[in-house]
Parts: C-alpha cells; sequence; structure tokens
C-alpha cells in the first residue's frame, strides 16, 4: 500500500497535526506527503516534510489557487494523484474534514472519519455519537480516505528522513470559490490542540472580562492554552476557536484544568483522552467531577485566584 | 431562489448512548429521537432567509425510516414549506446520502442547500462537502455567517485559527455550524399549519441510487472508562497533588 498525506503547513513548517496523521498513515503503508502552497513557504515546508522520519518521498505543488487551501481548489490536485495511490489521509482539522470528502466522493469512496486506531490493512477505529461509542469499521473500497484524529498518533520525528522532493504541477483555480480573508486569534500561548497543559473556563465566568481576569492568569503561569466550553463560546466570553468538545477541538494534554464547567457530553468528548483532569466547580454534582482525576468543589472566584497564587 | 435543506433523524442530544451489550451499535430502540440539531440551525438559516425575502421556497428534505416524517414535520412547523421524506430502512451513509441529495438538487434546481456541518450519531461530518463534490458546487462549510446576494453567497466559516471568510459563486452548498443563529420552536399554531403542508414520499430507487453500504461496522464498543478520581478539601490540596504530577510554576 502507499498512502498519500496531505501535509498542513505554516510559516514554512509542518503542523503538528500533520505529524501524527503521517504516523498514522505509516501503519497502513508507505508513506508520500503531498505540500500545497503557492510561495517559499511551501517550499520550505516540503523540505522539513522531507526531514520527516518515515516520509518516503515528497510532492510539492506551487500555484497561487492552493495559497488558502481552499477545498475546491485542492480536491483536484488530490484527486488527480490517487491513481498512483491505494489511500489518501489528512488531519481531522477543519481544513482537512474540508476537503477530504471532497476528494472521497469524486473518488467514489465512503470516507472514514476522525480514526484514532489502525486495526488492519483497511480496519480502523473511529468514535461516534461524541465519543460514548467507538466504532470498528472495515472498508469495501479499493481505496481510501481517511481523516485522522491528532491527539491519537504520537507525532512522526521532525527528523530521520530523507525523502525526494518531486515538483509537480498545479491544477489551477476552479473559480468557484475565493478567499476574502481571515480573523485570527492573536495570541502568544502555546496552540490549544498541541499544549501540555490547557486551562479551560465555562459558562460559569459570567462574562468576557471576568473569562480573561480569572482564566488568563492561571494560563499564564502554567504556560498552558487556554480553552472553552461551548456555553462560554456562545455566550461570547472567548471566540470560536477556542472552543473544546464534539464539534470544537479535540485536546488530550498532560494536564487540562475545568474551571466552572459542568460537563455536557459534548464537551467531554473533546477533552476526556487528558491523561490528568482536574475540575473545579462548586456543583459537587457537575458531571465533570465523574470523569476529573482531582476534583475541587469550591466558587471558582475564591479558588482560581488562590491557586494561581500558591503555584 | 429557493433553498434545499436535508435533514436528519437522530438520538436527542440530550440522551446519553448505550451501546448494546452484543456490541452491534448503539441502541436506540426507546430513545428520544430529534432533528440533527446542526440541521435544526439549518433549517432556522433557511427560514430567515425567506423571511428576509431572499428566497421563495424552502424545501426540507430527509432519508430514512418512516418515522423521520416527524423531523421534516419539524422542519415544517419551523417555516419550511414543502417536505420530501425519501423511506429506507437501511443505514444510509453519507456517500450515498449525497448521491440521492444529488439527484434531488437535479430535480429541484435549488440555489443554495443549507445542511448540518455533521450529523450527532455518526459524527461524519462528511455529506455537504460530498454533495458539493458531486455538483462540482462550492461549498462553505462550518458556517458561522451566510450573506446571500443575487450570484454569490459570503459565508464566514468556523476554523481552526478563528474565523475565515470565503465567497462563492452560486448555486453553492453551505454547512451550518453552531453559532450561525439560534433555532425557534415552533409554535403550536405553526404545528397545526405544518400538517397541511405538501409530503412526498419517495425511495432511493426512485433516484435510481446504489445505496449498498461501503463500510461494515465489526463491532462498537463502550469507550475506555474514565473513573472519578479524589476529591480535596483545598486549594492547598490541589497545589500540593499538582506538584506531585511535576507541575512547576
Amino acid at each position: 500500500m502507499t498512502v498519500l498525506v496531505l501535509v498542513e503547513h505554516e510559516a514554512g513548517t509542518v503542523k503538528e497535526s500533520s505529524l501524527s496523521t503521517i504516523t498514522a498513515a505509516a501503519k497502513i503503508g508507505a508513506v508520500h506527503a503531498l505540500v500545497a502552497g503557492d510561495s517559499d513557504e511551501a517550499r520550505q515546508a516540503a523540505d522539513a516534510a522531507a526531514k520527516i522520519a518515515g516520509v518516503e518521498k515528497v510532492l510539492l505543488a506551487t500555484d497561487p489557487a492552493y495559497a488558502k487551501m481552499l477545498a475546491e481548489n485542492i480536491a483536484p490536485l488530490v484527486t488527480g494523484l490517487m491513481g498512483g495511490y491505494d489511500a489518501f489521509l489528512v488531519s481531522a482539522t477543519s481544513s482537512g474534514k474540508n476537503i477530504a470528502p471532497r476528494v472521497a466522493a469524486k473518488l467514489d469512496v465512503m470516507q472514514i472519519s476522525d480514526i484514532v486506531a489502525v486495526e488492519g490493512e483497511k480496519t480502523f477505529a473511529r468514535p461516534i455519537y461524541a465519543g460514548n461509542a467507538i466504532a470498528t469499521v472495515e472498508s469495501s473500497d479499493s481505496k481510501l480516505v481517511i481523516t485522522v484524529r491528532g491527539t491519537a498518533f504520537d507525532k512522526a520525528a521532525l527528523e530521520g528522513g530523507s525523502a525526494s522532493i518531486e515538483d509537480i504541477s498545479g491544477t489551477g483555480d476552479a473559480g468557484l470559490s475565493s478567499f476574502v480573508g481571515l480573523e485570527a486569534s492573536e495570541s502568544e500561548r502555546p496552540d490549544l490542540t498541541s499544549a501540555k497543559i490547557v486551562v479551560s473556563g465555562g459558562r460559569a465566568l459570567k462574562d468576557a472580562d471576568t473569562f480573561e481576569q480569572v482564566i488568563t492568569p492561571l494560563a499564564d503561569k502554567l504556560g498552558a492554552a487556554v480553552g472553552a466550553s461551548r456555553a462560554a463560546v456562545d455566550a461570547g466570553y472567548i471566540s470560536n476557536d477556542y472552543q473544546v468538545g464534539q464539534t470544537g477541538k479535540i485536546v488530550a494534554p498532560e494536564l487540562y484544568i475545568a474551571v466552572g464547567i459542568s460537563g455536557a457530553i459534548q464537551h467531554l468528548a473533546g477533552m476526556k483522552d487528558s491523561k490528568t483532569i482536574v475540575a473545579i466547580n462548586k456543583d459537587e454534582d457537575a458531571p465533570i467531577f465523574q470523569i476529573a482525576d482531582i476534583g475541587l468543589v469550591a466558587d471558582l472566584f475564591d479558588a482560581v485566584p488562590e491557586l494561581t497564587g500558591k503555584l | 431562489m429557493k433553498i434545499l435543506v436535508p435533514v436528519k433523524r437522530v438520538i436527542d442530544y440530550n440522551v446519553k448512548p448505550r451501546v448494546k451489550p452484543d456490541g452491534s451499535g448503539v441502541d436506540i430502540a426507546n430513545v428520544k429521537m430529534s432533528m440533527n440539531p446542526f440541521d435544526e440551525i439549518a433549517v432556522e438559516e433557511a427560514v430567515r432567509l425567506k423571511e428576509a425575502g431572499k428566497a421563495e421556497e424552502v424545501v426540507a428534505v430527509s432519508i430514512g425510516v418512516p418515522k423521520a416524517k416527524d423531523v421534516l414535520r419539524t422542519a415544517l412547523a419551523m417555516g419550511a414549506d414543502r417536505a420530501i421524506l425519501i423511506q429506507t430502512e437501511a443505514e444510509v451513509e453519507p456517500l450515498a446520502v449525497a448521491k440521492i441529495l444529488k439527484e434531488v438538487v437535479a430535480q429541484e434546481e435549488p440555489g443554495l442547500v443549507i445542511l448540518g456541518k455533521q450529523a450527532i450519531d455518526d459524527d461524519s461530518n462528511q455529506t455537504g462537502q460530498m454533495l458539493a463534490a458531486l455538483l462540482d458546487r462550492p461549498q462553505g462549510t462550518f458556517a458561522s455567517k451566510i450573506e446571500l446576494d443575487d450570484d454569490s453567497v459570503t459565508v464566514i466559516r468556523e476554523v481552526d485559527d478563528g474565523l475565515e471568510t470565503v465567497k462563492l459563486s452560486l448555486p453553492a452548498i453551505v454547512t451550518a455550524d453552531l453559532r450561525l443563529n439560534e433555532p425557534r420552536y415552533a409554535s403550536l399554531p405553526n404545528i397545526m399549519k405544518a400538517k397541511k403542508k405538501p409530503m412526498d414520499e419517495k425511495t432511493p430507487e426512485d433516484y435510481g441510487v446504489d445505496i449498498s453500504p461501503r463500510l461494515k461496522t465489526l463491532k462498537v464498543a463502550e469507550p475506555p472508562l474514565r473513573q472519578a478520581g479524589e476529591k480535596v478539601g483545598s486549594v492547598d490540596e490541589l497545589v500540593a497533588k499538582l506538584k506531585a504530577l511535576g507541575v512547576n510554576a
């Protein structure tokens, strides 16, 4: 089996989620990495991808149409290459989830979303029902299209490979869609999906200012990423890219501190694979305590500043 | 413009799913079923576009068991004008759903198809993108805002980095994320009125689509259970525990 992995990159480096996807791909077959972009940064990313342990070949497609990873433009590039591959893998990021089904439909393949384990050449485990069940599925399609949950696989080593880089031609602009802009959150903190520690706040934080005043100092002290429950995002305390849960980001840090989060199943789906979970909540019956390793029943407005002060 | 809104009947989002003891699936017998929450948001958006005078007709479509009529009635009560039930007892995978929807689109010719971004049962997050691919149309997935113009739609998307804005030529496919809107509750008079709205009944065969599954579910298991740990009595105890874990600050 030969597997094509679409590598996501930023500022000339390969994103960590793609390193996990390469690990998953190596369990299926020989890994070729596809880097698409429009600039020198894509070439730098291709150089970086060529050094990743387990990558046997890098395909580099540079085309202005690939600058923003629009699915309408990337999918034709991938489908055009799939004649030579048995499987296509991409991370289950917002970009991967956008692109992969478009590839799958064009190849007449039923995609396997968000895999957490490779159990055979065509057999994979994936969470369903917000992670309340794990389904093991076997594909009968001739080719595989898969998205990979990053937290379920180790990251491939950045060094150790010496793949060749082949320039391939772009497929151009499909003329269906255009990028208008990105409103990105500016943060000096670690990335939520790869941070070792995450401090997350819920609806109990009252408002955006309070969220900032209570959660941020603790996160800063711990060098942690900040997360939030859906309720906190819906209430406007913090922007959508901080949401942890079934439909937000999936995280599995060493330490997850849930502050004022009751623990709806949709939230638990996004963080229950964390190594250690700490919950601070004044409601001792909150469901979050059923999965927390360490629970503190307390008013967060007293406990969190005290904790921040004492660490 | 006509808007097509596909909706799916799924386990109610407040119900904790239970895995069947024989590992064949999740037990949905005698469990409350509802419209997939993301599809409710899609219906709401379509109805709002109609109310704003940007669309003339909203058509809801569902593929599933006869009881899927219930979620179509909900869509009609929310303000959809008519419904199509494509009835089958089989479990239909997203690829087959997209193929059926492609045929529905060919008949109905909607300017916009709005779907939920994923169903909360299989969590696949595929159907909208697959439909867009089969139709060679643009897709605005994970939408938190839609602005509809005569020949294009501007979609603000919830992405990992924040909010991305894309402009799509029409006709287009949009998938709804959580914050696109807050769906209304259907009023009693509207629920009564919905009973009189037209509902077509079809089958996958009517559209000539082969819905045989491509994936075989070998087993469905409970995830590894996390045990509740211990409660500490004070912040000092919590600090001591964290330090024991090697948290340095």
